[in-house]
């Protein structure tokens, strides 16, 4: 009695919050739907008052038929790939080192947790201007200094300047949450390993890095869904050119450069199902790996 | 083989000396207890045993060879410890053949080991599930059979039975005692439970404070305790610890006398006192007797059918043989 009492009175109360995300979400989403469908390009005289042409699938087979779809599509994926890769790999190796006692400890764990507090904006300008510069970027004194041509690095590579941009915005995440993984690591299961007869190597690959499955998954799953949508990092750097246009930037030129809002919009329904691919896929891996 | 030989071994965390200079021979296939009070340093003994600590000064030898400075998995002692410390993601199988699988044993051979290991500690048919699957005993169990396939020159035991139920305690130190007279190897076994001790050990070392009390079988500690500690703590219910004049009139400081040695009568014997609290159980009976002018209370076993009760006056006759005698600085007294 008491317990359907408090359910009831539980509903009661977290009803507001509920409906106010689900307006928050659906209403955009029902927008972008609804925009998909139209021939809506402001700058032609289209507008919400006059009425918008109903054109079926018409904007859908336009935006993937479009030659730039594939390979953002592919940037988008190589982009997030790269990042996780080294998020995942650096942040287990930070997460080991940092966990070893040594002098100033506290202080170096702040700072490896400090790039996560810089805005993507700014670090994506300091990076491309202080050191990824062809002529005064810190990087071109370095490869002068070692008597090399300096690279520049944003248009001659410039998908893996990206990656290295937001990787370096996301390790500490990775890293932070790869650290109280590696503390809660019992250690007397490392002791037990070293009895028998486990190298530092062996006992990192059967005992430490399973324990770490959990929490990888885990940065996977949340670095995979905000790295699909960044953004910043490309407009400020790149601006989507030299093979930096990730789906995300297709649809914002689409809509903002070319104006055509019902274009944009039905990228953006693409782009949701990306989203969902992923993260079905990401689900399977995870639930099998939460479920232990 | 596994004669294991500590010589003035010491070991201090920073300033503090946990182990005091410390001599000690365990003999092949003997059964040792290491036994004493909480945070007394019979872990820190263990695993500076199993090199899982650096002895600060004094040398550690096994089989006669100084293995002070052999790393952990060289020096051929498995250790079974207190929380278990199973692999949680690899099966009963995996955890069993790990220090196998890391020796470089061929499969054959290690699914041959693993097999004979489960049947002595009956875990076939637990072979393929996970530690989170297993009830405490059995992953009590896992963890032996992980450090019976080394065929290790000894074993290494931490309080292995602490985070069971007492009945189950029960029957896995029998199990433990019965895989040492099958096997016939060397265990070195840490408890704060004198049963355990006085129950299972060839040898039990008393330690306290980082030194050893007493070393001796579990009889000897019984009849002939070397000073007050030891006499405090083997044996349950505690001795009695008589001061004063009673003590004077046999030439101690202080006389001891085990609950059980004294007799208990309605009306004769040279003390008596009022009956406190009571604990039956059943074959026997404890009296806590008071108001006794000897010491605060004085415990007393009495057959299971006596029936005294609260408040009752009582009269009680020690054993002379058996009374325990040591002198001011708490040392046995001949
Ligand atoms: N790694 C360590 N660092 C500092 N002090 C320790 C460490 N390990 C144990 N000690 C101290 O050594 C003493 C003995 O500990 P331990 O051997 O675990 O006792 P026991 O196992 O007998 O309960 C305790 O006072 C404990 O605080
Ligand atoms: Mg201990």
């Amino acid at each position: 009695m008491a317990t359907q009492h408090s359910r009831s009175a539980a509903r009661l109360m977290m009803a507001p919050a509920v409906v106010l995300l689900l307006g928050w979400m659906l209403v955009p989403l029902t927008m972008t739907l609804f925009f998909s469908f139209k021939k809506y390009l402001p700058l032609r005289g289209d507008s919400l008052e006059r009425g918008l042409d109903w054109v079926g699938f018409a904007n859908y087979v336009r935006f993937i038929g479009s030659s730039s779809f594939w390979p953002s599509v592919q940037a988008t994926l190589i982009i997030v790939g790269g990042v996780l890769v080294i998020t995942v790999v650096l942040g287990v190796l930070l997460a080991i080192l940092l966990d070893q006692p040594f002098w100033g400890q506290g202080i170096v764990r702040i700072l490896v947790i400090a790039p996560f507090f810089v805005m993507p904006t700014v670090s994506a300008l300091v990076w491309k201007n202080m050191f990824m510069d062809p002529v005064n970027g810190i990087l071109a004194h370095l490869w002068r200094f070692f008597g090399a041509e300096p690279v520049s690095w944003l248009s001659d590579a410039s998908v893996q300047s990206i990656i290295m941009i937001v990787s370096w915005q996301w390790l500490p995440f990775a890293t932070l949450i790869l650290l109280t993984a590696v503390q809660s690591l019992d250690s007397e299961q490392l002791e037990a390993a070293e009895m028998d007869g486990a190298s530092p190597l062996m006992r990192f690959w059967h005992i430490i890095l399973p324990h770490l499955s959990r929490a990888i998954t885990i940065v996977i799953l949340i670095q995979t869904i905000f790295l699909l949508s960044i953004f910043a990092e490309i407009f400020v750097t790149t601006g989507g050119s030299f093979g930096t246009r990730t789906l995300t930037y297709l649809i914002f030129q689409r809509v903002v450069d070319s104006q055509n809002i019902g274009l944009g919009s039905a990228g953006g329904v693409y782009a949701i199902i990306l989203a969902n691919i992923v993260a079905i896929f990401l689900m399977r891996i995870v639930g099998k790996n939460l479920d232990r | 083989m596994g004669q294991i030989t500590l010589n003035q071994v010491t070991k201090s965390f920073g300033d503090v000396e946990v182990i005091t200079p410390l001599d000690l021979t365990i003999e092949d296939g003997e059964f040792a207890v290491f036994v004493g009070p909480s945070g007394c340093g019979k872990s820190t003994l263990l695993r500076l045993i199993a090199g899982l600590e650096d002895v600060t000064s004094g040398a550690i030898n096994i089989d006669g060879k100084n293995a002070t400075n052999v790393p952990p998995a060289k020096r051929g002692l498995a250790m079974v410890f207190q929380s278990y410390a199973l692999y949680p993601h690899m099966s009963v199988r995996k955890n069993i053949a790990f220090p196998l699988r890391m020796a470089g044993l061929d499969k054959a051979e290690q699914n041959r080991r693993v097999e004979q290991a489960a049947a002595v500690l009956n875990l076939t048919d637990y072979l393929d599930r996970r530690p989170g699957q297993l009830s405490g005993g059995q992953r009590q169990r896992v963890a032996i059979g992980r450090a019976i396939v080394r065929e290790p020159a000894a074993f290494l035991f931490d309080e292995p039975l602490s985070n069971l139920d007492a009945a189950l305690r029960v029957g896995m130190r029998l199990e433990i005692s019965e895989l040492h007279k099958r096997l016939n190897t060397t265990m070195i076994y840490v408890t704060h439970d004198q049963v355990e001790a006085m129950t299972m050990a060839d040898k039990i070392v008393v330690l306290n404070a980082g030194h050893i009390e007493q070393v001796g079988s579990p009889l000897d500690l019984y009849r002939a305790p070397r000073n007050l500690f030891v006499a405090g703590f083997i044996g349950s219910p505690k001795m009695n610890f008589i001061e004063g004049a009673e003590a004077e009139k046999l030439g101690a400081h202080t006389i001891g006398i085990r609950p059980e040695h004294i007799a208990v009568s309605e009306s004769d014997g040279p003390w008596s006192g009022v009956v406190g609290v009571s604990e039956h159980l059943g074959s026997d009976t404890f009296f806590h007797v008071h108001d006794t002018g000897l010491a605060d209370t004085i415990a007393v076993r009495a057959d299971g059918e006596v029936g005294f009760r609260h408040g009752d006056r009582i009269h009680m006759t020690p054993r002379a043989d058996v009374i325990h005698k040591f002198d001011a600085q708490g040392m046995r007294l001949p």
